[in-house]
C-alpha cells in the first residue's frame, strides 16, 4: 500500500475531506485492484456530486488483518473504464453508480438497472420495475421460471428468474428494487428530524444495525464519544438482534425441509428474544433505543435480573430445539452440500456475514474493526469451511450460543455512569465511515458532510449487497426445488438492498 | 355369514362422511408434537363449507379443462371407493374379476385429470408439479401392482371383493411376509397422498410442491372438491392397508368394528408422528424411497411363493 494514493482510517472515525487525495482516475483503479489484490474488501464504492460538470468517486477498501480502512478518492466526468472484469465484486456498485449519477463503466459486463428509482428527466413507464433483459438459455429441454414479485406467504418483494433444465438449475438471476424508498437521497441537507426513523426502517429487521452505524457516523462528525453504559446497552441490543434472527432462521431452515418442532419452538423462542428487546425500550424490533450521542434507555437492576433470567431460559430452550435438528438424520441429509459456495467464490464476489464465515472466510467486524463495547468485550468469531446450507445454520448456531454468553456477560458487568451526551453541530467538509456487524453481515455507512455542517451525501450499504448474488450463485447446478432453502440460508433483506 | 347390499351401502356412506376427518387428526397430532394445541378436529369440515360457499374464479388462459378436472377427479375416486371393500367380511358395492386393476386405473385417472387442469393454466409453476406427480406415480404403480400381485397369488382369488371377503384366510402368511408388504404399502400410501417425506402438504413454498402447487389456481368449491377428494383418496389407500393388517389377526366378531376403527386411527396418528419427526427427502432422492417400495414388495411376493 502506497500511503501517498489514499487516506487510512479507522472504523467510527471522521477525517477532514481534503486530506483524502484525489487521485486521476487510472492510478484511482490500479489502486482499488492492488489493495483487493493485497486482501482488501470494498465496502463501498460511490459517486458525490461535486460540480455540475464531474463526480467524485470514494471506494472504502476494508483491510480486515490490520483493522484498517482505506479510502480512495478521483474524479469522474461521463464515463471510466469498468472495473468489474478485473474485480467482480464491484460489478453492483458500478450498475448503481451509473444508474444513481449517470457516469457510465463502459465494458461493464452486464449493466442493468439496479432499483428503478424514478430519476426526473428519465423517462420510464410507471410500474416498470423489473422491466429488463434477462440472461436467457436457449433450446428444447430449457424452460424459465419466473417467481415473484408477488409471493405466497409474508415476505417482501423480489423477481427471480430460473433457467431450468427439468429441475436442474442452470442460472438464477435476482432483480430487486420494488421497495426503492430514496433513503440515501432523503438525507441530504440533513440530518432531518425524520432521519432516525428512516434509519430504523433502512431494513426494518435490523433496526439496531442500521441506527448504530448512523450513530457512530454522527458521534464521529460531531467528535462527541458515547458514554461506555450507553456503548454497552448498544452492544446487547445488536446481540439481541443477531439472536431473535438467527434463531428464527434456524425455525425457518427447518420449516422448509418440513422438520416441524424446530421449526415451531423456534419461532416462539425468536418471540422470546424480541420481547427482551422490549422490556428495554418498548419496541420489539428495538426502535426508539438508539440516539445519536447514547441510548435513550437505562438499565436499572431490576430489569438487569429480568434479562438474564430470561435469557438463562431462552439459552436452554432454544439449546434442546435445535438439538433437535443436528440429532435428525433427514433435516442433514437435506443440509448437507446444498447450496455450495466456495471460499474463493465468496472472496471475489465480496461477501460478508454468516454466509461468508460459512465459506472458510475469517471475517467479522466485530473482531476486525470493533468499536464501543466490542473494544473491551470480545466475541469469538465462528468460522466453518463447507459453505453449504449446512454450514451456513451451524454458523448462526455458533454464533447464537456466544452471543447469549456475550450477552450474560455484558449484563454482570455493565459500565456504570450517564447513557446519553447531547450531539454537537457537525464539523464541516468531514467524512465518517461507520461499520458495524449486523446479524446478516457487514454494515456500512459513508456519511460526509459540506460546509455548513450538513450532510451532503449519505452512502448506506446493507450487507445484502453484497450477498445477493452469492445466493444466485449458489443455486447453479442445483435442484430448482431446493431454492427456498438457499434462500433462506442465507436470508437476505430485499428494502436492505432497496433503500 | 352373509352381509348384503344395506351394509355396504351404510358403510361407503361412513367412508365418504369420514374421510376429511383423517386430515384433522393428522393437523391435531402434527401440532402436538410442536407444542401448540392446533386447530379443531373438524376443520377440514369447516374448510370445505367455506370454500363452497365461495365464488368461482379462473384465470383467461384457462378452457375447460380446469373446471371439469376436479369433478372428474373426484368421480373417478367415488368410483374406485365402490371397488374396495372397507370392513373386513363385507363386499364391495361393486365387484368384478380384475376389479383391483380397474381400481387403481381409476386413481389413475382421477390423476390425469388433476394434471391436465394444472397445464391448463399455463403456469411454470404448476407445468413443474404436474411433471413431479406424473413421473413418481409412475414409479409408485410398479409396488402398488406387486403387492396386489402377492395379495392374488396368495388367496387364488382375482377380485378383492373375493380377497378379503370371501376367502377365510385371505393372506395365510406368517408375520414377516405381511410387516414387509405393509411397509411397502405405507410408503407408497405417504407418497401417492403427497405427504412428507415426498411432499410436504403444509408448505407454501410453491417451487418444492408437488400436489399442491398443481392445484394453486383452483378456488372456492373446486379447490373444496379437490381438497374433499385428497381426504378420500388418503382414506381408500387407509383402508387397503387396514384391510391387510386385520386379515392376519383372529376374527373378534362383535369387537371387530372397534379393531377397525382402532387400526384406522392408528394409521392416522402414524403418518401425523412421521410428519412430526422427519424432514421432507431431497426431490432427487424421492424416486430411491419408491424404487425401495417396489423391492420390498417384490421381497414380500418372492417369500409368500
Amino acid at each position: 500500500m502506497k500511503s501517498s494514493d489514499h487516506l487510512l482510517t479507522h472504523n467510527g472515525f471522521a477525517f477532514p475531506f481534503n486530506k483524502c487525495p484525489i487521485l486521476p482516475l487510472p492510478r484511482f483503479q490500479e489502486g482499488v485492484l492492488q489493495q483487493v489484490h493485497d486482501g482488501g474488501r470494498v465496502s463501498a464504492l460511490f459517486a458525490m456530486p461535486q460540480s455540475t460538470a464531474s463526480h467524485l468517486l470514494v471506494a472504502v477498501i476494508s483491510h480486515d488483518l490490520e483493522g484498517l480502512l482505506a479510502v480512495l478518492a478521483t474524479e469522474a466526468a461521463q464515463h471510466f473504464p469498468s472495473l468489474t472484469p478485473a474485480c467482480p465484486q464491484v460489478h453492483l456498485f458500478e450498475r448503481e453508480i451509473f444508474e444513481q449519477m449517470g457516469i457510465k463503466p463502459r465494458n461493464h459486463p452486464w449493466l442493468k438497472p439496479v432499483r428503478f428509482p424514478q430519476t426526473p428527466g428519465v423517462k420510464r413507464k410507471k410500474n416498470a420495475v423489473g422491466v429488463m433483459d434477462f440472461y436467457r438459455l436457449e433450446g428444447e429441454q430449457i424452460h424459465e421460471v419466473a417467481v415473484g414479485p408477488v409471493h405466497a406467504g409474508v415476505i417482501e418483494p423480489g423477481h427471480f428468474r430460473f433457467q431450468c433444465q427439468g429441475e436442474l438449475v442452470h442460472h438464477l438471476e435476482i432483480s430487486l428494487g420494488y421497495q426503492h424508498r430514496g433513503i440515501e437521497e432523503h438525507l441530504s441537507g440533513g440530518p432531518w428530524p425524520a432521519t432516525l426513523y428512516q434509519m430504523e426502517a433502512a431494513a426494518g429487521d435490523t433496526s439496531i444495525g442500521h441506527t448504530l452505524a448512523y450513530c457512530q457516523n454522527m458521534e464521529a462528525l460531531s467528535g462527541v464519544r458515547a458514554p461506555a453504559r450507553a456503548q454497552a446497552i448498544r452492544g446487547l441490543a445488536l446481540e439481541l438482534e443477531r439472536l431473535a434472527n438467527h434463531i428464527g432462521d434456524l425455525g425457518a431452515l427447518a420449516g422448509d425441509v418440513g422438520f416441524l418442532p424446530t421449526a415451531t419452538y423456534c419461532g416462539a423462542i425468536r418471540g422470546d428474544l424480541l420481547n427482551m428487546t422490549a422490556v428495554v425500550c418498548g419496541s420489539r424490533l428495538g426502535r426508539g433505543l438508539l440516539l445519536p450521542g447514547g441510548v435513550a434507555f437505562d438499565l436499572d437492576d431490576r430489569l438487569i435480573k429480568t434479562l438474564l433470567s430470561r435469557l438463562k431460559k431462552a439459552q436452554q430452550d432454544v439449546t434442546s430445539a435445535v438439538a433437535l435438528l443436528w440429532d435428525s438424520s433427514s433435516v442433514l441429509s437435506r443440509f448437507e452440500g446444498t447450496g455450495r459456495i466456495t471460499q474463493a467464490q465468496a472472496e471475489e464476489i465480496g461477501m460478508v456475514g454468516p454466509a461468508v464465515r460459512a465459506s472458510g472466510v475469517e471475517q467479522d467486524v466485530r473482531h476486525d474493526h470493533p468499536t464501543g463495547i466490542y473494544q473491551l468485550f470480545q466475541v469469538p468469531m465462528a468460522v466453518l469451511t463447507q459453505g453449504d446450507v449446512h454450514s451456513r445454520a451451524m454458523v448462526r448456531w455458533l454464533e447464537i450460543q456466544r452471543s447469549l454468553a456475550f450477552c450474560q456477560d455484558l449484563l454482570a458487568h455493565l459500565p456504570e455512569g450517564e447513557v446519553l451526551m447531547p450531539l454537537k453541530n457537525l464539523a464541516s467538509w468531514h467524512m465518517a465511515i461507520s461499520l458495524v456487524e449486523g446479524w446478516r453481515g457487514e454494515i456500512c455507512h459513508v456519511a460526509c458532510s459540506d460546509a455548513k455542517g450538513k450532510v451532503s451525501r449519505y452512502k448506506i450499504v446493507d450487507p445484502s449487497f453484497h450477498n445477493w448474488f452469492g445466493l444466485a450463485l449458489a443455486l447453479r447446478g442445483q435442484a430448482i426445488s431446493d431454492f427456498p432453502l438457499c434462500n433462506k440460508s442465507f436470508n437476505l433483506s430485499y428494502c436492505g438492498f432497496d433503500l | 355369514m352373509k352381509i348384503g347390499i344395506p351394509a355396504s351401502l351404510i358403510l361407503y356412506l361412513f367412508s365418504l362422511m369420514a374421510a376429511p376427518l383423517v386430515p384433522g387428526i393428522i393437523n391435531r397430532v402434527k401440532a402436538r408434537f410442536g407444542g401448540r394445541r392446533g386447530q379443531p378436529l373438524l376443520q377440514p369440515y369447516y374448510d370445505l363449507a367455506r370454500l363452497i360457499r365461495k365464488g368461482f374464479v379462473y384465470s383467461r388462459t384457462t378452457t375447460a379443462l380446469i373446471y371439469w378436472g376436479p369433478l372428474l377427479q373426484l368421480a373417478a375416486l367415488g368410483t374406485a371407493l365402490t371397488l374396495l371393500p372397507l370392513f373386513p367380511g363385507v363386499p364391495p358395492l361393486l365387484s368384478m374379476p380384475g376389479d383391483y386393476i380397474l381400481l387403481f386405473y381409476l386413481l389413475a385417472l382421477g390423476r390425469l385429470f388433476t394434471i391436465l387442469a394444472a397445464m391448463d393454466t399455463g403456469s411454470a409453476f404448476e407445468g413443474m408439479g404436474a411433471n413431479r406427480e406424473a413421473l413418481f406415480s409412475a414409479l409408485a404403480e410398479p409396488a402398488l401392482f406387486i403387492i396386489l400381485a402377492t395379495l392374488v397369488h396368495r388367496s387364488g382369488f382375482l377380485s378383492l371383493s373375493q380377497i378379503f371377503v370371501e376367502s377365510s384366510a385371505p393372506l395365510a402368511l406368517p408375520g414377516a411376509e405381511v410387516m414387509i408388504l405393509m411397509a411397502a404399502l405405507y410408503l407408497i400410501l405417504l407418497s401417492e397422498n403427497a405427504r412428507i417425506p415426498v411432499d410436504d402438504p403444509n408448505t407454501h413454498l410453491e417451487l418444492t410442491m408437488i400436489h399442491e402447487v398443481m392445484v394453486l389456481d383452483h378456488a372456492g368449491p373446486d379447490l373444496a372438491v379437490i381438497q374433499y377428494g385428497v381426504s378420500l383418496k388418503l382414506w381408500l389407500f387407509m383402508i387397503l392397508l387396514c384391510q391387510i393388517v386385520l386379515s392376519v389377526l383372529p376374527n373378534l366378531g362383535v369387537l371387530m368394528p372397534l379393531l377397525w376403527l382402532a387400526a384406522l386411527l392408528i394409521i392416522t396418528i402414524s403418518i401425523g408422528i412421521v410428519e412430526s419427526t422427519m424432514a421432507r427427502l431431497q426431490m432427487r432422492r424421492v424416486p430411491q424411497l419408491l424404487v425401495a417400495a417396489s423391492a420390498l414388495a417384490l421381497v414380500a411376493y418372492i417369500v409368500s411363493r
